[in-house]
């Protein structure tokens, strides 16, 4: 019997208007809403980060301050609770690497839920949209996370090692191992890639399921985000746990979305190593003048500025096509492959500028170049 | 709001553009490489054709006032007006071939600093003219404050004296707009620029460059000797002023001009990226963006590297000539489009000769002819060293004596 929720049908925002003009001038209400959130990533978030980093955990009051901002509720229709008609991929890329310029890990840990709803605003049915969705527009919306990567070399996103199979009367039974899930330990929702008749599907999975087991995963980076290996052992799922319909159009957005998350992400990371060596070249003196007065210090410091605003344009560019409902998948590989070289060397290049004091705990760049590995590497855990 | 996209009034002036790039340059793009210093007479017509399409341009005339009327501002009162159009057309046309575009007659930077200076008197004289720009000496490249010729006054005229080289299209422009001091011992305050007619006595013809590549592009060395021009001919203000002021007003033609080198380095990568896409695919390597690098063929995996870097050059210099068109300072960011994009296009075209193999390098396919062509736009307008000082010193807030 079909239920209310069906003949509505689902809720979807939907696609902002392309611009005419070209324009890099973000809107009044993006300027405003990235002001807060950077401010509470520079004066909350960047004295924590060290702590978190150690502790592999981000610290509870810095993730309720971001369920205030909203930065994870973007991606929730009006009807479900959100704010926002339209999508808006550029005000979370923004509001992304925003609050990367405070920490990584402590990003990724805010951003990882709202992932989740972002997905089940884009691709739920109306059925999961209305038995998920509210809970996210809420004051205390779930931890979630979306578990693509797996533990292998040469991992291809698009064709997940995790298999789906269905049982005789519709149901599907997942099995296989996803790595680095984001607070995969508390999460009380994850969104699991798996592979269904041969086609990269999408499950939804509640916390307590049998078979379920999360372990701590420390990486090299983005520890706050206390990142969890998830082992699937025949974990049965209701046939209403697909998200999507195993679409290859859906699927491939995800991944294309993740990689615009990572690539604002390292954008965001990119900043900070810029503002402290632009400070620390100036201070440190060496041969009677500042290091910055040497063309080898202050050209590393130029190929920062070049290589971040690079990174930055492409990434906002693939955004905007994103939330305008164009093709934008060669966009994000794109951003992915300069996050991948260049945000990388800018992260090597901050601890270089500092040269052994940049190794040490002392200062923010080794914790850094850290994150920024994830960075181009990583698929999933975020989306935008 | 932001958009990223090229604005879609001017795709006609794109299309048009790359049309005239595909049927007029390309083909006459390998003869014109061999026939070096041998005038291109294909390009009059074509020159006569962007000469009607500019002056039907609304506001894009040779006017000083490059803002456009109230309707053409788009959603928030951004502009895209003739330094984005100019920059569009000239990509395409740079797709083409640069050594071409920069021959075409009266399409010389040097009316980019007549424009940025001249009185109403002066363009009503000069507007329009095919003009050449003189800066660099044997003595003085990167170091354009370092600059020997001289320019007396002697009563209605000045005098000017010395030698200059490496002027594009100096033997076939109609103007050379000719840097040089009137005091050596005042520094940069006193370097001014001249409008210089080509078939002045006084301005001979020393010789013309033999070229690694734009060899389509005449490369001029000129000797001034007692070269009179009227005193009308001077750009700007006569006055030495003891400040770097003077000397920055000359500097900021580079905020107008070097996003266009920037574009013309986009415009020759494009052209070598599509071609080896193109081999690539006929040798059954397809490029699939979805599917992660580590998992295709080295191949792809480079080829998506290099596309990521010719796409950043792309917007960087979108972005610093939308700031130039709504009069944003673009100074660093005019020097950032032209650092990546210089690098990018050497970089992107010499590894596309080598993804070719063979056919990459050798004389059949153009490849081999792209990349000699972008390594100047590495060096003119600013080599890659100064636009990094001029990043770094505005970054770290240092001056010029501080960062040398």
């Amino acid at each position: 019997m079909a239920t209310e929720a069906d003949l509505v049908g689902p809720a979807r925002q939907a696609a902002a208007e392309p611009g005419t003009s070209f324009d890099a001038t973000p809107t009044d209400e993006q300027r405003m809403l990235v002001e807060a959130v950077r401010d509470f990533a520079h004066r909350a978030c960047r004295p924590a980060a060290r702590s978190a980093d150690e502790a592999c955990s981000a610290p509870e009051e810095l993730l309720a301050t971001a369920v205030e901002l909203g930065v994870g509720a973007l991606g929730i229709p009006e009807r479900h609770g959100g704010v926002l008609e339209q999508r808006s991929t550029v005000t979370a890329a923004l509001v992304a690497e925003a609050l990367a310029e405070g920490d990584m890990g402590i990003a990724l840990a805010c951003l990882a839920p709202g992932s989740v709803a972002t997905a089940l605003g884009l691709w739920g049915d109306a059925d999961q949209q209305a038995a998920y969705l509210p809970a996210f527009a809420g004051d205390a919306p779930p931890v979630a996370a979306i578990a693509l990567a797996e533990p292998r070399v040469l991992f291809d996103p698009l064709a997940p090692d995790t298999a789906a199979t269905r049982t005789p009367s519709g149901d599907f039974v997942l099995r296989g191992d996803k790595s680095l899930v984001p607070r995969a330990a508390e999460a009380e929702l994850l969104l699991v890639a798996a592979t269904l008749d041969g086609a990269p599907s999408l499950f939804l999975i509640e916390s307590g399921a049998a078979g379920l087991t999360v372990t701590p995963e420390p990486a090299m980076g983005v520890r706050a985000a206390a990142t969890a290996r998830v082992s699937l052992e025949d974990v049965l799922l209701p046939a209403t746990a697909l998200l999507g319909n195993s679409d290859p159009q859906v699927y491939r957005e995800l991944v294309a979305l993740g990689r615009i998350g990572w690539s604002a992400l390292a954008a965001g990371t990119g900043q900070a190593v810029l503002d402290y060596v632009s400070a620390y070249v100036n201070q440190r003196f060496a041969f009677g003048e500042p290091i910055s007065h040497r063309q080898s210090v202050a050209f590393m410091v130029a190929n920062i500025a070049i290589e971040l605003e690079s990174l930055r344009l492409v990434t906002l560019r693939a955004a905007g096509l994103a939330e305008t409902g164009r093709e934008f998948t060669r966009e994000a590989a794109i951003a992915r492959a300069l996050a991948s070289r260049h945000a990388m060397q800018i992260g090597s290049d901050g601890v270089q500028l500092l040269g052994g004091h940049g190794y040490t705990k002392e200062h923010p760049v080794e914790r850094w170049y850290r994150d920024l590995r994830a960075a181009g590497m990583l698929e999933g855990a975020l989306i935008l | 709001m932001i958009n990223l996209e090229t604005p879609t009034k001017l795709d006609t002036l794109t299309y048009q553009a790359n049309m005239a790039a595909l049927h007029v340059l390309r083909p006459i793009s390998r003869k014109y490489d061999r026939a070096e210093h041998t005038y291109p007479v294909e390009l009059d017509g074509l020159a006569e054709l962007v000469a009607q399409a500019n002056a039907q341009q609304a506001g894009m005339s040779a006017s000083d006032t490059p803002e456009l009327p109230e309707s053409d501002a788009g959603a928030g009162g951004t502009i895209n007006g003739r330094n984005l159009a100019s920059l569009i057309g000239l990509i395409e046309m740079c797709w083409g071939d640069v050594g071409l575009m920069l021959t075409m007659p009266r399409q010389g930077l040097g009316q980019a600093a007549i424009r940025a200076v001249a009185t109403p008197e002066q363009l009503e004289r000069f507007g329009g003219k095919w003009a050449a720009m003189a800066i660099t000496e044997p003595e003085a490249g990167s170091d354009s404050a370092a600059i020997r010729t001289t320019a007396v006054l002697d009563g209605e005229d000045y005098v000017l004296n010395g030698e200059k080289i490496f002027v594009t299209s100096g033997d076939r422009a109609e103007l050379i707009v000719v840097w040089a001091t009137l005091d050596r011992s005042a520094g940069r305050g006193a370097i001014k620029s001249f409008v210089v007619e080509r078939d002045n006595p006084g301005l001979k013809l020393d010789r013309l460059e033999h070229k690694l590549g734009i060899r389509a592009s005449d490369t001029a060395n000129f000797v001034l000797e007692n070269c009179r021009v009227p005193k009308a001919n001077l750009l700007g203000s006569p006055e030495i002023t003891t400040a770097r002021e003077g000397f920055a007003g000359v500097m900021q033609t580079f905020d107008n001009t070097r996003p266009m080198v920037a574009g013309m380095a986009v415009g020759v990568a494009r052209a070598a990226l599509e071609r080896t896409r193109e081999l690539l695919e006929e040798a059954g390597v397809p490029v699939d963006y979805d599917r992660p690098l580590v998992v295709q063929g080295a191949a792809v995996a480079e080829f998506i590297q290099l596309e990521a870097d010719w796409e950043a050059s792309r917007l960087l210099t979108l972005k610093a000539a939308w700031m130039a068109d709504n009069r944003m300072p673009n100074t660093v960011a005019a020097s950032i489009a032209k650092a990546k994009a210089g690098r990018v296009a050497t970089d992107v075209t010499l590894r596309c000769v080598a993804l070719c193999g063979t056919l990459g390098y050798g004389e059949d396919e153009l490849l081999e002819k792209w990349a000699r062509d972008a390594k100047i736009l590495d060096i003119f307008e600013g080599t890659q060293q100064i636009q990094q000082l001029v990043i770094a010193r505005q970054l770290l807030g240092k001056q010029s004596k501080e960062l040398v």
